[in-house]
């Protein structure tokens, strides 16, 4: 297809086979491609500066775990697919919920607890899964592989329609949360003493991030690294004022993964995106981690 | 000097009323009451664990005391938003974290947050004047584009100072403020808050370990022992050899200099009195 081709097909002109190409197969993955990207970026960004750790990263709270624990679980055990998604959202807003009490039981919502809380809880649900994976037959594994590694394989228009309003609405929100992270990372006692909800605030942002994460995780499965590294690679390039690092990592993780997506489909066979994400972020983390050490 | 006892108790501006707290479920303080005036600095030392720095947070609505009520201004602190207490009120506690890659300027702008409606994303006309008046205050000017990581110790605590007098407070309490600065980064930053204490009538509550500094700059102490008010007034009623071997253990005597300032000698035997309990942190 030429350039003119594609400005055609855009525009709804020109042949019917550009036109399909286009509309039900290019774009549509690529805008949720960006969709996933965006709440990724997102979640990452809130999370590292929430909890002040560089390695937080959107699946920290024990989302990833407990979305994957009942998307293995419908996948082996045959449930129909349709269902899987809306499975994995809940099972991830239901982890987080779980991390959060843990994390408040006892009085406050220190970021120790929570972090410690989001290990545990990971840990559980994986040991689960992995047996629920040990148990299952043949094919069934292939497809909960699939989607553990994360894909956007066959992603398109009903996922944009159905998650993509969500994601819109919690990027809009997750923006107004700035503030509380500017002060959030004074430390916990000049922050409140700004006038900051340690409670409140952190109640905020986790949800935020978790819908976030929940919906990335529903339309793509467990694409990790992105919100890891892009939140990182923001930092570096608009410093540290979560003013411009919220909005800059979720335009960035949209980039990074519509990038990712496009390099997977290159080969002649189609890689999963989130085995693209991961083979990339990983010696760009390390890069990113040089070049910090190199300036401290 | 001002005696304490001249101030008419109605007209407090800060008020802890029997004050009971700690952290969660844990007690600190046991029943400690305490007033500040307009225009006062008073000094709070202790031993450590004491409770000094959990009297400061609950002053500060960063704790919530179990029983009793905070006073600012006649309202109850903690039945007020937060961000309403922090435009009367700032605090400096007594570990900074140090965000990376903020400049002393966007440090000190983070200060006008309280005053700010959610739906203001920039600092206004107000909001400037204030920051950089906090700034030239402190000292600052000629840093304010630097990083705050790339600052001394002394420059640190003065930047994070500006923070708080951007809130435009009209009480301040500070957390052991001199503690990691040398003899004249300590000096020079109590010279600075009595600037701020006598030529803006800052209302001013320190945490401070050195005694001698405490008598020195402010106008009452108040002295706890394991959560417990020992002694509050004026130095001279506070300092005193018997209450100094109570709270800290250790033989003292007071001497007043030529030029009239009372000082603190601890005993040239500089014995403690008994080993400390273990217990007590």
């Amino acid at each position: 297809m030429s350039w003119h081709e594609l400005w055609q097909a855009l525009w709804h002109q020109g042949e019917s086979i550009n036109q399909t190409i286009i509309w039900e197969l290019r774009l549509p993955r690529i805008i949720a491609a960006m969709v996933v990207g965006a709440a990724l970026g997102m979640s990452g960004a809130l999370l590292q500066g929430m909890l002040r750790n560089g390695l937080a990263d959107p699946f920290v709270l024990g989302i990833s775990a407990g979305a994957g624990l009942v998307a293995i679980a419908m996948i082996t055990l045959g449930v129909v697919q349709t269902l899987v998604p809306v499975g994995a959202w809940i099972g991830a807003i239901a982890t987080a919920i779980l991390v959060y009490t843990l994390g408040y039981l006892g009085g406050g919502l220190s970021v120790e607890r929570l972090i410690l809380a989001g290990v545990a809880i990971s840990s559980m649900f994986g040991a689960i899964q992995t047996t629920l994976l040990l148990l299952a037959d043949d094919g069934r594994i292939q497809s909960a592989l699939n989607w553990l590694i994360g894909s956007l394989n066959g992603r398109g228009w009903p996922e944009v329609n159905n998650v993509g309003p969500y994601v819109g609405i919690s990027l809009i929100a997750a923006c107004l949360l700035a503030r509380p992270l500017n002060l959030l990372n004074l430390g916990d006692d000049l922050a409140s003493g700004l006038g900051t909800s340690l409670v409140r605030s952190r109640l905020a942002i986790g949800a935020v991030a978790s819908l976030l994460a929940a919906s990335a995780v529903s339309m793509a499965g467990l694409i990790g690294f992105v919100g890891l590294v892009v939140p990182h690679g923001v930092r570096l390039l608009v410093g540290s004022d979560y003013r411009w690092i919220l909005p800059c990592s979720a335009i960035g993780g949209a980039w990074v993964l519509t990038l990712a997506d496009l390099l997977s489909r290159l080969g002649t066979v189609e890689l999963p995106v989130g085995a693209v994400t991961a083979l990339l972020g990983s010696p760009l983390f390390i890069w990113l981690l040089y070049r910090r050490g190199q300036r401290g | 000097m001002e005696d304490y006892q001249e101030y008419n108790l109605s007209d407090a501006l800060l008020e802890a009323q029997n004050l009971v707290g700690g952290y969660g479920k844990q007690t600190i303080l046991q029943n400690v009451s305490l007033s500040l005036h307009k225009g006062e600095w008073l000094s709070l030392v202790g031993a450590n664990g004491s409770g000094k720095s959990t009297l400061l947070k609950l002053c500060s609505r960063i704790l919530t005391p179990q029983i009793g009520t905070v006073l600012l201004d006649g309202k109850a602190i903690h039945q007020q938003p937060a961000n309403v207490v922090a435009r009367q009120l700032a605090i400096l506690p007594q570990q900074q974290t140090i965000p990376s890659g903020l400049t002393v300027r966007q440090l000190v702008s983070l200060g006008r947050t309280p005053h700010q409606p959610w739906w203001q994303w920039e600092l206004n006309a107000e909001d400037r004047q204030m920051v950089e008046t906090a700034i030239a205050q402190t000292q600052l000017t000629a840093l304010s584009d630097r990083p705050v990581e790339q600052l001394s110790g002394g420059e640190r605590q003065r930047a994070f100072l500006a923070l708080t007098l951007a809130q435009n407070p009209q009480v301040l309490l500070l957390d052991e403020p001199t503690t990691f600065l040398d003899l004249h980064h300590q000096l020079e930053l109590l010279e600075l808050l009595k600037t701020l204490n006598q030529e803006h009538q800052l209302s001013i509550i320190t945490v401070l370990h050195d005694i001698n500094l405490a008598m020195r700059y402010s106008d009452r102490l108040a002295m706890l022992k394991q959560g417990v008010m020992k002694a509050i007034g004026r130095s001279d009623d506070v300092i005193t050899p018997k209450n100094l071997r109570q709270v800290f253990d250790v033989e003292a005597v007071t001497v007043i200099t030529p030029v009239g300032l009372q000082i603190c000698l601890l005993s040239p035997s500089h014995t403690l009195v008994k080993s400390r309990d273990p217990t007590v942190t």
